[in-house]
């Protein structure tokens, strides 16, 4: 089995790729590994709904499933904080350099490109 | 009314020696040693400015500013017990103690608090990348994201990631990304976002001095160094000091608030360190440096219980 981690990795990759919400038993189905127990599947859902990543909304006797944000709005907060765009300063990541703007490009550039000839 | 004074004066020649680094440059032909001023510098300055304060405050106990704390502690709780003060408090000594007991409580509440939210914005930056960075093959070990923007980064703790954008993949030579990474595993490494989380809280709780900006780009700079020079031990300066230019240029994506500055005077005084290595400090200054570090950091405490 799977750790959880992973588990949850493939089951939000799962409804990212499926258009409209999806049933616990229809992720199960979806799901690569077929050994896993329909409780397991039930119990990731749910953690990944508490930790709103997901939303459910009633159908019947069960509940459906889909993602709370796309794909790419999660990419985006991700890309924001590696760029050191968020704008709060914080240490909470070591970046390798800033990207700089205009004029600064420039002088890199011209830098660069007397590295590189050398 | 001598450890007051004394106090004030360390708090003052650590501030004046602050602003005078911010503008040094031989920190980095030495920036782990500078790094270790540093941090020996801003624990002084809070010391020997929450002490001078307490010093004066309690100087009537005449016995330094722990026992003066120790026994302010008594005779207030024996107050609230109806025994009265020990001592008669007039009114600037009262300001004193107040305020020398409201910078401390300050200067940890900022401090635990910039902590708490770091850790808080890491966790959630963890959980991101676990439901969305994938493995790569080609480099091992690290977490690749799908965006087409040129970020690497190490995302501290525990369990230090390296990460990578998809777009750094294809905008650097494979000996650049070597060197990129062999940079990341330096930070991850030595925890230099430990460091620098202190200087950041000062910014957070004082962002108009434009003293306490300067010590944090310096110090981030410093940080930044230190990683370059571990770096070069496995990787070919030029290839790290290109890979900072090919990054400083890649300008995939605007600035939303013109928070960049000072970025190109660093990226810029990283490579010439890269190209053109001006020699280290000689050992000698490199040890009297450490040395001093060591004796300012134990002055303040060494004050605080100096009964005088």
């Amino acid at each position: 089995m799977k750790g959880l981690g992973e588990l949850e990795r493939s089951i939000m990759d799962i409804l990212w790729a499926h258009e409209g919400p999806l049933t616990a038993r229809e992720v199960g189905r979806l799901i690569a590994d077929r050994d896993l127990a329909p409780t397991t599947v039930m119990t990731v859902l749910d953690r990944l709904t508490r930790k709103s990543f997901l939303t459910r909304t009633r159908d019947g006797r069960a509940w459906r499933y889909e993602p709370a944000a796309s794909r790419d709005a999660y990419v985006a907060e991700l890309m924001l904080e590696a760029l050191d765009m968020t704008g709060d300063r914080s240490a909470a990541l070591t970046r390798f350099a800033q990207t700089v703007s205009g004029s600064e490009a420039e002088i890199l550039r011209k830098a660069l490109t007397e590295l590189e000839e050398e | 009314m001598i450890t007051a004074a004394v106090l004030t004066a360390l708090a003052v020649a650590c501030a004046v020696g602050a602003w005078r680094l911010t503008s040094a440059r031989w920190p980095w032909r030495a920036p782990r040693a500078a790094i270790l001023l540093w941090q020996s510098l801003g624990v002084t300055w809070g010391l020997a400015t929450v002490g001078a304060m307490l010093a004066y405050a309690l100087e009537p106990y005449g016995a330094g500013v722990v026992y003066g704390l120790h026994a302010f502690a008594d005779s207030a709780i024996s107050f609230g017990m109806g025994f009265g003060l020990l001592q008669p408090y007039d009114l600037p000594r009262v300001a004193a103690l107040v305020a020398g007991l409201t910078l401390l409580a300050v200067l940890v509440t900022v401090l635990l608090a910039a902590g708490a939210l770091t850790l808080r914005a890491r966790r959630r930056h963890r959980v991101l990348l676990s439901l969305i960075a994938r493995d790569d093959p080609g480099v091992p070990g690290v977490r690749v994201v799908d965006h087409p923007g040129a970020a690497a980064y190490c995302l501290p703790g525990l369990r230090s990631e390296v990460v990578v954008s998809a777009g750094t993949l294809s905008l650097l030579h494979p000996d650049e990304l070597t060197a990129v990474l062999a940079h990341e595993v330096a930070h991850a490494r030595e925890r230099h976002d430990l460091v620098l989380l202190p200087f950041s809280a000062l910014t957070w709780m004082l962002p108009w001095l434009r003293v306490v900006r300067d010590a944090h780009s310096s110090v981030a700079l410093l940080v930044e160094m230190a990683a370059d020079d571990r770096a070069r031990r496995y990787c070919s300066p030029r290839r790290l000091a290109t890979a900072l230019l090919r990054f400083g240029t890649a300008g995939a994506v605007p600035a939303p608030n013109g928070a960049l500055g000072a970025g190109g005077e660093q990226v810029m005084a990283r490579v010439n360190r890269l190209i053109k290595p001006g020699a280290t400090l000689p050992r000698r200054f490199r040890y009297s440096l450490v040395t001093f570090s060591v004796l300012l950091s134990a002055s303040a405490p060494l004050l605080w219980i100096y009964p005088g």
